[in-house]
């Protein structure tokens, strides 16, 4: 089978235990990840996220479906067949071992002779910036360099996927941030294929050609950062990518009413009777009373750049709007307004 | 109230001079087995001025050259093969998650710390002579066997705890790294695993040097080890010779628990 999707999940689920006490952790998942793309998968902790990067590097065996690499099927295949790496969230670097050996270990494993393994781990210690480290213990490193010397040690062997577990989630902010763009730049570089777990919606759209996002071992909604954004499939997804006002609309002959019975314009496929619009603090425009639907500020707060303006709406259902601090309007709490959206920016939600 | 402070056993009444005594009772009878190996005259308690004497005589004897070397051989072989297996049993019950049969297993490792060893030792003497008889064969070996036998769990409990404390996700990585199991246990296991293999191999050598009972039934004849070689001593006139040859013991036995202290403290 010709392919150009890296990984292949189908079907795969994973049942940990037996009887009572069996927890499923993935239920039936499918998905497909392109060759050479930045593969996210989004979720909050025990969604099956770790689970499904085992499964794939082979540290558990799915309990039901298959994982093909390539279009073959590795399945059952044993980790150290597999030309995929992982790097681990604690690192895992071996304690005993130099920098040097730890990122020539796997090289080593593969048969590779010494002098092209020296040579390999040269220049991937190069691409990672630890040229100067390679001599020191693990544990002589900073949590920022141990880091990289995990990076380095799974790119070695040119593995054909790279699975990425949480690696930034022990790092300080700024360190994270460096390190995002610096994955970011080694995955452009090398073309290999990443796939990448976090629990951080913000990681997860700055970085990702594609994004899946998980809940309760099922895959939600996978698309582009913007697409998953900008058009959540339900509640779950908007909730968890952003941040989302759901407000409860009716839909009647005359379209689409909100707050005390004022319709809104909003494309509706077909839905009737009472619906969860979603709707994001900065699609929101406020506007002179009398434009919109009527309102009026209960609270905001100075954010620098940007201002949160909480409003209730006529049935006290509230939403907060997000508006550039300079943008000239002087609002303050009390005020009557009028709310306008864009009609795109409105996701009418299966809830 | 002032009772309300956390105990303390060392303000039980009493207390300091159970102390005293138990350290009195211990050491006591060792400070003087010592003391007496460097007499200079006749009697193992009768002071007859300092010298090194004895430990000259015990030196040059030949029954007690020849008792040491097999004590040494035995313990050796003891060590190494005790601790192979104990290694290899450490692996099978802590790496594998739970198993049927675990508790049993546990039963059969550290069987020789329950079962009394004069039992053992009669079985073993019945066992080994009909296997003589079947092959001929009377060398060192059946005491290499049956000494390799009990030490393993003395090597087992500290191999086991290095295993217990140690992180599957390091056998996971190199297994990631394309390592084979056997790769994963030459280059990552064994040496992370390795102040706790030292260490029981250590604590088996002490246990096998030490034997008397076991040794004492199974050996053949011209088969002393030194313990057996000491016991025999008895049954004739004691000399310091004895107190000498203990003292070089207890000497051999305080370095390598010396050793054993700081290996294991040392990569923790
Ligand atoms: N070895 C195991 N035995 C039993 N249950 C397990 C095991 N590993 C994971 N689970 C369960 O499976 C579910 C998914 O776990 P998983 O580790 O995949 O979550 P995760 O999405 O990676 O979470 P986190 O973000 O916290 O790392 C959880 O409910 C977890 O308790
Ligand atoms: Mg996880």
């Amino acid at each position: 089978m010709k392919t150009d999707h890296a990984i292949d999940a189908c079907n795969v689920s994973k049942i940990y235990g037996a009887g009572a006490r069996a927890v499923t952790a993935l239920g039936d998942v499918s998905i497909g990840i392109k060759q050479g793309e930045f593969f996210t998968l989004l979720g909050p902790s025990g969604c099956g996220k770790t689970t499904l990067l085992r499964c794939i590097a082979g540290f558990e065996t799915p309990t039901s479906g298959t994982i093909l690499l390539f279009g073959r099927d590795i399945t059952h295949t044993p980790p150290n067949q597999r030309p995929v790496n992982t790097v681990f969230q604690s690192y895992a670097l071996f304690p005993h071992l130099s920098v040097a050996q730890n990122v020539g270990f796997g090289l080593k494993m593969q048969g590779k002779p010494a002098a092209e393994v020296a040579q390999e781990v040269e220049r991937v210690l190069a691409l990672v910036k630890l040229e100067d480290f390679a001599d020191r213990l693990p544990q002589q490193l900073s949590g920022g360099q141990q880091q990289r010397v995990a990076l380095a040690r799974a790119l070695a062997p040119k593995p054909e996927v790279l699975l990425l577990d949480e690696p930034l989630s022990a790092l300080d902010l700024k360190l994270r941030k460096e390190m995002q763009s610096e994955l970011k730049r080694l995955q452009t570089e090398t073309g290999i294929t990443f796939i990448f777990v976090t629990h951080d919606q913000e990681e997860a759209l700055t970085m990702s050609d594609r994004i899946g996002v998980m809940s309760a071992g099922a895959l939600m909604q996978v698309g582009p950062p913007r697409e998953i954004y900008d058009h959540p499939v339900n509640r779950f997804v908007a909730d968890f990518i952003g941040e989302t006002n759901f407000l409860v609309g009716q839909v009647d002959g005359q379209g689409l009413r909100i707050g005390s019975g004022d319709v809104i314009a909003v494309p509706l496929n077909g839905q009737t009777g009472e619906v969860t619009l979603a709707v994001r603090p900065e699609q929101i425009n406020i506007g002179p009373a009398g434009t919109g639907v009527a309102a009026k500020i209960i609270d905001m707060t100075y954010l620098g750049t940007d201002t949160h303006y909480t409003v209730a709406l006529g049935d006290a259902s509230t939403l907060v709007a997000r508006v550039q601090s300079n943008s000239g309007a002087s609002l303050s709490v009390g005020d009557s307004v009028g709310i306008t959206f864009d009609a795109k920016a409105v996701q009418v939600l299966a809830s | 109230m002032a009772r309300a402070r956390s105990f303390d056993v060392t303000t039980l009444p009493g207390f300091a001079i159970t102390a005293i005594l138990a350290f009195v009772l211990l050491y006591a009878p060792i400070i003087t087995l010592v003391f007496y190996s460097f007499n200079g005259g006749n009697s193992v308690n009768q002071w007859g001025g300092l010298s090194l004497k004895w430990y000259a005589i015990a030196a040059q004897n030949e029954a007690v050259q020849q008792a040491a070397l097999r004590s040494l051989i035995i313990a050796l072989w003891a060590a190494v093969i005790a601790t192979a297996v104990a290694t290899m049993a450490a692996l099978g019950t802590t790496r594998r998650g739970k198993f049927k049969g675990q508790t049993f297993i546990y039963i059969v490792i550290n069987q020789p710390l329950m079962v009394p060893e004069i039992v053992t030792a009669v079985a073993l003497l019945i066992f080994f002579s009909s296997v003589k008889i079947a092959t001929g064969y009377s060398g060192l070996g059946y005491l290499i066997l049956a000494h390799s036998a009990f030490c393993v769990p003395f090597a087992y409990l500290p191999i086991k705890a290095r295993v217990e404390g140690m992180d599957t996700s390091m056998e996971t990585a190199a297994a990631d790294l394309y390592a084979t199991s056997w790769n994963t246990f030459r280059f990552i296991t064994l040496p992370l695993l390795l102040p706790g293999i030292i260490a029981g191999a250590m604590l088996a050598f002490i246990t096998s040097l030490d034997n008397v009972i076991i040794t004492e039934f199974v050996k053949s004849a011209g088969q002393d080890t030194l313990p057996t070689y000491m016991l025999g001593q008895l049954r004739r006139a004691m000399t310091p010779e004895v107190n000498a040859i203990s003292t070089a013991l207890l000497a051999l036995t305080v370095l390598i628990l010396i050793i054993f202290y700081f290996v294991t403290k040392k990569r923790d």
